[in-house]
């Protein structure tokens, strides 16, 4: 079964169904474009309740604290461990490196394909 | 409505990060980031447009009672050509704003404010001037760059008349031509690395900075953002206004003390400093030893009960980890303490730490 595509959150997080079940959550290129050199990545732990629509994470560049919002309801089953000490990864490829992965994901927030996505950051800046 | 300085252009053609500071539309950074511009500065040099900064002109013959008589610090014995760190305070004894002062003459002293103090400042020192002295607000006719870092001597030769830079820390020459541009160069900065300051015309400033920029090409220098500006500053230990010094923060809670002088006759804010009051808190560094970045503004703990509050905090580029100045209640400030920071709801350990915490190796 071949992994579906990204579907990205109006607050810059991305949701990719894994097809097994779960679902990766990350942030955007434009998200790590615009927040610059993340120094600290701050994730759920295993076991977590996310609700859609609500601050589950936060990652931090040397200026700034951005909070991740949980594109959907869900039981965090998996963090991305690599981050803690490596956040720089987001920004050297933001769409591999997952924040962490749900189970039993319920409720969705209201998610963009790419183009529209696209279309959304144009239109924002 | 933000005002431009005489770079911007260059800043968005660069792929400069726009943002208001100050009143003016200055690069937060450029596309190579903070930490390259901030790793630029301690290992090579970075150039920064600093022409938001305010600089005002103190002339006629009472100028020196004046300044004595309104600033904290003491000015009697500061010669032609030498630069002096003063804050200004209020009659409460807090900070109205702090600057650097250069003597020109017996009767003129240029002071180089806080942008976003300048119009609070000119306003504060004119209603206290008594005499014959005259102040002048130069800011819009003059543009500043800040050139910073171990590679600043070696750019500036490839420009200028290695005769004419001033070598001496906090010293400054007059009327010294670089690229073809007439400056003021100081040797100040904000960075804690060897630097100099170059204020001109704003129409020759674009001139001067290509000219800096290409003369740096060879050893790795990097215009810089406020952002880099702000971490270096930090990194070295070096307080800022609106954080660490405020309307209600003393220079002494500062621990600017020494430039303070509270021997010499009376001045603006002195009945207050003297008074035990202004001695309640004192500004700290700490080092994060949990995981987290504490920012300014988080509440601090020892053993639970709160002892004050965070006023700058950040990762520390070429410290390699974070660390926070915060003002602490004056019986909890010894090095090696350890409390807690509420970092948006959580208790992250850390550890009072001395100031500055990056020193440079002085050759």
């Amino acid at each position: 079964m071949g992994k579906s595509e990204r579907l990205y959150a109006k607050s810059h997080e991305w949701l990719l169904d894994l097809g097994d079940g779960t679902f990766a959550v990350g942030i955007s290129d434009h998200a790590q474009s615009e927040l610059g050199d993340l120094v600290f990545v701050n994730l759920p732990e295993v076991g977590d309740q996310a609700v859609a629509g609500e601050p589950i994470a936060d990652v931090e560049s040397v200026k700034a604290v951005s909070d991740i919002y949980s594109p959907a309801t869900g039981t965090v089953v998996a963090i991305n461990e690599l981050l803690l000490d490596t956040p720089e990864a987001l920004n050297e490829n933001a769409l591999e490196n997952y924040l962490f992965k749900l189970s039993d994901v319920t409720e969705r927030s209201e998610l963009m394909d790419l183009a529209a996505y696209e279309q959304y950051v144009k239109e924002e800046a | 409505m933000e005002l431009k300085t005489p770079l911007y252009d260059r800043h968005v053609a660069a792929g400069g990060k726009m943002v208001p500071f100050g009143g003016y539309l200055l690069p937060v950074q450029y596309p190579t980031g903070v930490i390259a511009e901030h790793m630029a500065v301690r290992q090579n040099a970075g150039l920064f447009d600093v022409s938001h900064m305010g600089e005002l002109l103190l002339s006629g013959p009472d100028a020196l009672e004046n300044l004595n008589r309104i600033f904290t610090n003491d000015f009697t014995n500061l010669k032609d050509g030498r630069v002096r760190y003063t804050p200004l305070c209020n009659h409460q004894g807090g900070v109205v704003d702090d600057m650097i002062v250069c003597r020109f003459g017996p009767d003129e002293y240029y002071l180089v404010v806080n942008a976003a103090n300048r119009h609070k400042d000119v306003a504060f020192i004119t209603e206290h001037l008594t005499g014959d002295v005259t102040l002048t607000d130069l800011s819009d006719s003059t543009a500043l760059l800040a050139l910073q870092g171990p590679k600043a001597l070696d750019i500036l030769k490839a420009v200028t008349d290695e005769q004419h830079i001033p070598m001496k820390y906090y010293s400054f020459k007059r009327d010294v031509e670089v690229a073809g541009v007439n400056c003021l160069l100081s040797q100040t900065g904000y960075t804690g690395e060897l630097g100099w300051e170059l204020y001109c015309d704003p129409a020759e400033v674009g001139k001067l900075w290509d000219a800096l920029l290409e003369a740096g090409a060879d050893y790795g220098l990097l215009p810089c953002g406020l952002g880099a500006r702000d971490t270096l500053r930090l990194e070295a230990g070096m307080p800022l206004y609106g954080h660490e010094m405020t309307d209600s923060i003393s220079p002494l809670e500062a621990g600017l003390d020494f430039a303070v002088k509270l021997k010499k006759p009376d001045f603006i804010g002195k009945a207050a400093l003297e008074s035990v009051h202004s001695f309640n808190r004192r500004r700290v560094g700490l080092k994060m030893t949990g995981r987290g970045i504490a920012r300014e503004n988080c509440a601090v703990f020892k053993d639970g009960e709160r002892v004050g509050v965070t006023t700058s905090g950040s990762m520390m580029p070429y410290l390699g980890y974070a660390v926070a100045m915060a003002l602490l209640d004056a019986d909890c400030t010894e090095v090696g303490t350890a409390l807690e920071v509420d970092v948006r709801g959580r208790r992250v350990a850390c550890e009072i730490v001395p100031l500055p915490f990056y020193t440079r190796e002085q050759e």
